[in-house]
């Protein structure tokens, strides 16, 4: 029982970080219906970012809390202004060419920003320096501690938030129009380049985050890390139905939970491998996910 | 589409004729940007629009229910009408008041406000379609097939609101298949065959033309309107 819970904590909070990425997948699929293979990669210079900042503002001896304060923030709008400019250069000229045409554009893109960070930050890992306490409570035999608290916080905060924005703002409301109807939200007087920006900016925002977090959580990175973790969230939003953003956030939960069972009753080494049956299972019984109220269109 | 000339005056009801295939959604889409022409110019309240792309030339003020309605069908009834005043969003007193006069003008919508656009009957969607469109109070709103798959008694009824809608000083150009209720709420017509306008003219005129009595009106006054 106890190590059942501890299984449940961690993959909360492995989850977390999955959600927000895979929101990005998913709300980027929705705007331009393309599965946007770069995303892991951003999240990946959102972590290298965090992690330069951390190492210099701690040898500078600032409070900790200062410190992860301003490497959230600042890989999030290092990461926000790198997804604007990647749609505005590699996706947008594009926009009415083959979908294949974006695609091999998308993977371009991601193979630029992978040796771009090694040639920066090398080849080897990058271990983050511990700041964060490592203190933590007990329940029921399994531990958290208050990192993980703050993180899973933090994640659900910035779900909720852009779920608010999504559904309460005429700009969220115009994201969805686009979604939804092209044609009929230019109809609108709805600026779609702007939109599609907005939602690389957002996307690639909360990718950024999920990148700093874990860099301070599972304290190593490289440069190579976006491919798995993408992989991961792109199953979660795949399973969440893509396209849907409240799915999007279960799913990604759903996947950590999934991880981290395996991981404890299983093996690790077995995880991913369980992980992409899933994606497989899915792709293959239910395309349009577990929510499935939106068509997934083959890209 | 080639050597297409057509325009439409302030405050005028002006109807598209013509069968499957014609060019007169073309048309439309051309008009609002939605399409580009590949020779030509569309020009709207004095200045060029040609090259403007669609939200800019919606900004000017022209209104456009697409064919097919093309309503949000996962947005509420709600949230369709305000992106259809998308444009005055920071104004909120002026989008209330022209969501209520919309509300005035199909009293079913508001009874309505909170459901998804989706599972409103077809004639609920055209209104909503046209209340959207009136919700940035548009000088020119097209309208494509606007009682297409309607019943009679909403066939009627939409042709009530487009003469409200016009007595409020917006003008109509509007694409039919239903020629006769056409030709009885426009002041003028042209007719379109294979992307080329074949007769233009007053539209009760237009409703004596015998080219146009035995290709849109069935041939004999009498008949109902043949939808082809």
């Amino acid at each position: 029982m106890s190590a059942f819970l501890q299984y449940v904590v961690n993959g909360l909070t492995s989850g977390a970080f999955i959600a927000l990425v895979a929101l990005g997948y998913t709300m980027i699929y929705g705007v331009i219906r393309l599965i946007n293979f770069a995303h892991g990669d951003v999240l990946m210079v959102g972590s290298f970012i965090g992690y330069e900042l951390v190492v210099t503002l701690a040898a500078r001896h600032w409070p900790v809390a200062l410190v992860v304060l301003l490497a959230l923030v600042g890989g999030m709008a290092f990461t926000g202004g790198l997804g604007m400019l990647i749609e505005r250069v590699a996706y947008q000229p594009l926009l009415n060419s083959s979908r294949l045409a974006i695609l091999i554009s998308a993977l371009g893109v991601s193979l630029a920003l992978e040796q771009g960070a090694q040639l920066i930050f090398g080849a080897g890992f990058s271990a983050f320096p511990s700041v964060l306490p490592s203190a933590g409570f007990s329940f029921a035999g399994a531990h958290a501690s208050y990192v993980q608290l703050g993180m899973f916080v933090i994640s659900v905060l910035l779900m909720g938030g852009l779920y608010l924005f999504v559904h309460k703002t005429m700009a969220g409301t115009a994201m969805r129009a686009l979604a939804m109807d092209k044609d009929a939200a230019r109809l609108m007087g709805i600026n779609v380049q702007r939109t599609i920006l907005l939602t690389f900016m957002l996307g690639s925002v909360l990718a950024g985050a999920s990148g700093v977090m874990q860099g301070m959580y599972y304290t190593e990175i490289n440069f190579f890390m976006g491919f798995l973790i993408g992989l991961r969230a792109f199953t979660a939003a795949v399973l969440g139905g893509i396209g849907n953003i409240p799915g999007a956030m279960v799913a990604g939960l759903l996947i950590g939970l999934i991880g981290s069972f395996s991981d404890g009753y299983i093996s690790s080494e077995w995880s991913d491998a369980i992980i992409f049956a899933v994606l497989i299972a899915v792709l293959v019984f239910k395309p349009t996910g577990l929510f499935g109220e939106r068509v997934a269109e083959r890209v | 589409m080639r050597g297409v000339s057509l325009h439409v005056d302030e405050g005028e009801i002006v109807a598209l004729l013509g069968s499957n295939g014609a060019g007169k959604t073309t048309m439309l889409r051309s008009i609002s940007g939605l399409q580009r022409l590949r020779s030509g110019t569309v020009s709207f309240g004095g200045a060029d629009i040609t090259r403007a792309a669609a939200h800019a030339i919606v900004a000017k003020g022209l209104g456009h229910v697409p064919e097919g309605r093309r309503i949000f069908a996962g947005l509420t009834v709600e949230e369709n009408l305000n992106l259809g005043g998308y444009l005055s969003r920071r104004e909120r007193t002026i989008v209330a008041a022209r969501k209520q006069r919309v509300f005035d003008l199909f009293p079913r919508l508001a009874e309505r406000r909170g459901q998804l656009g989706g599972l409103l009957s077809g004639g609920e969607q055209q209104m909503l379609a046209v209340g959207r469109a009136l919700m940035n109070e548009p000088r020119l709103l097209a309208l494509d097939e606007p009682s297409l798959g309607l019943s009679p008694v909403m066939v009627k009824a939409v042709g009530e609101v487009i003469r409200r809608i016009r007595a409020s000083g917006t003008a109509i150009l509007m694409v039919e298949q239903n020629a006769r209720q056409a030709l009885a709420l426009a002041d003028r017509a042209y007719v379109l065959e294979t992307g080329r306008i074949v007769l233009e003219g007053p539209a009760a005129k237009l409703a004596r033309d015998p080219r146009v009595r035995h290709a849109y009106l069935g041939g004999s006054a009498e008949e109902a309107a043949p939808s082809p």
